[in-house]
């Protein structure tokens, strides 16, 4: 397996947040996992990322770790292309050829701060598929997308995982995301205080 | 101001962003201008050069300097120490202030000592320092770098903590080199603590080393500084003085301000 997860409880200042989380990821499957804001979902994205690790629990992850965060989380003074290059280490010609792939030709050379929050999502999520991650993490990757370009994403992101066959976990509140992408789904559900 | 208008009057403040940049450097030039005349004027009333030398008396004495070398000597003594307990300062400040500004545990344990070295006079440590290492360029260096590395601990400090941590989260996941998160995540984003920490580091520390050299050396401008405020010889401690001036503005406008321009660059892009 990939990844596996088994969260007791993970708390805030004493207040719980995830519970009983448990579930088994191999390479090629993605997993859905769905629920109203504020029911953890990023929380377990960020404590399978190893950003959080203060928790009851255990998680093994192998392989290499790619995420697309809610917000593109860019580095402003660096190109789109370096924005790729640095922090997967592929070569220029990889990069481009990343660009390409999510529409962003020929922007190379531009800075984020360039580039329309549309644009920025797509080259965030550029950067994820160009990490050919074994276990790929995808917090909301397509909010604020014009629905068009959701599709083709989607189309993309299903690609990708035809291709290099991550392990996916995809956060998202769309069920229709959910549809085309995920193999198996889990539906979080806010935590009871009393228990 | 209608849409159009305002268009019209971004479009036209791109295009006029060249003349502006040289307009700047003329109103640079006409201020120093101005500064010499007012200089020139106090000197004309106050019609002795004995007590305020004009520039008619100042720039002659320091071209008799230039040209017979001394000048440069002491130019080039007082630089050199200028650039050295510079370094210190900034390699150690920064690496004190960065830690200090992610540890919050270490800042808790480290921040009264700052605060002691913050209001620790200047005089009090170039004398310690002269009384403790002896009269040599050790005790010269040190001493300064000691008076500045307080302040650019807390600059840089402040910096750090204003870091942007889902960039330190996003580094961390895609397996950023540590080397690599310090050159593209870190130093970027501590630039501009760093150049406005550079530019005031200087500035205090040729002023330091000017009093370390009065008290304790035999060579550079504040020693020359000390030798003619003996002699009473009001000219020639503002030769010494206006030279490093000049020098230290060629400083901030052939280094630090071209590097600092690079270093924002993307927010101009």
């Amino acid at each position: 397996m990939s990844l596996q997860v088994a969260i007791r409880s993970k708390a805030f200042g004493g207040v719980a947040v995830l519970r009983d989380v448990s579930f088994q990821l191999a390479r090629g499957e993605v997993l859905a996992v769905l629920g109203p804001s504020g029911v953890g979902k990023s929380t377990l994205l960020r404590l399978i990322a190893g950003l959080d690790t203060e928790y009851d629990g255990r998680i093994s992850r192998e392989g290499r770790l790619a995420m697309v965060f809610q917000e593109p989380t860019l580095m402003p003074w660096r190109s789109a292309r370096d924005n790729l290059r640095l922090t997967t280490g592929v070569s220029m010609t990889e990069a481009e050829a990343a660009l390409d792939r999510v529409g962003l030709a020929g922007k190379g050379a531009l800075y984020p701060g360039q580039l329309s929050l549309g644009q920025q999502r797509r080259l965030s999520i550029a950067r994820a598929y160009a990490a050919r991650p074994d276990i790929l993490l995808l917090d909301e990757p397509f909010v604020s997308l014009d629905a068009a370009l959701v599709d083709d994403m989607l189309a993309l992101t299903q690609s990708v995982i035809r291709e290099q066959h991550p392990a996916t976990v995809f956060v998202t509140h769309a069920a229709h995301e959910a549809d085309a992408l995920a193999t198996r789904r889990i539906q979080l559900q806010p935590v009871a205080q009393n228990t | 101001m209608t849409l159009s208008d305002a268009i019209s009057a971004a479009t036209r403040g791109q295009a006029g962003s060249a003349p502006r940049a040289l307009s700047g450097w003329v109103v640079r030039a006409l201020s120093l201008a101005a500064l010499v005349a007012f200089w020139w004027a106090l000197a004309w009333l106050k019609a002795d050069p004995m007590v305020l030398p004009g520039p008619q008396v100042v720039l002659p004495r320091m071209a008799q300097e230039a040209a017979s070398g001394a000048l440069w000597v002491h130019l080039g003594a007082t630089l050199w120490r200028v650039v050295q307990a510079f370094v210190w300062a900034m390699s150690l400040g920064l690496v004190l202030g960065v830690a200090m500004g992610l540890m919050p545990a270490l800042n808790r344990w480290l921040d009264p000592w700052l605060v002691v070295f913050l209001n620790l006079p200047a005089l009090v440590v170039i004398v310690l320092c002269f009384l403790w290492i002896g009269l040599n360029e050790t005790a010269a260096i040190v001493a300064v770098a000691i008076n500045k590395i307080p302040l650019v601990t807390v600059m840089t400090r402040e910096g750090a903590r204003a870091l942007n941590a889902p960039l330190s989260d996003m580094a961390r996941v895609f397996g950023m080199s540590p080397l690599s998160r310090l050159r593209h995540i870190l130093l970027p984003q501590m630039a501009p603590h760093l150049a406005s920490t550079a530019r005031s580091g200087l500035s205090l520390i040729w002023k330091i080393v000017l009093v370390v050299e009065f008290l304790g050396r035999g060579q550079g401008v504040g020693f020359k500084i000390h030798l003619h405020f003996q002699m009473f010889d009001v000219t020639m401690v503002m030769v010494y003085a206006l030279a490093f001036i000049a020098v230290m503005l060629a400083i901030e406008t052939l280094i630090l301000q071209p590097i600092e321009a690079r270093a924002r660059r993307w927010r101009d892009a």
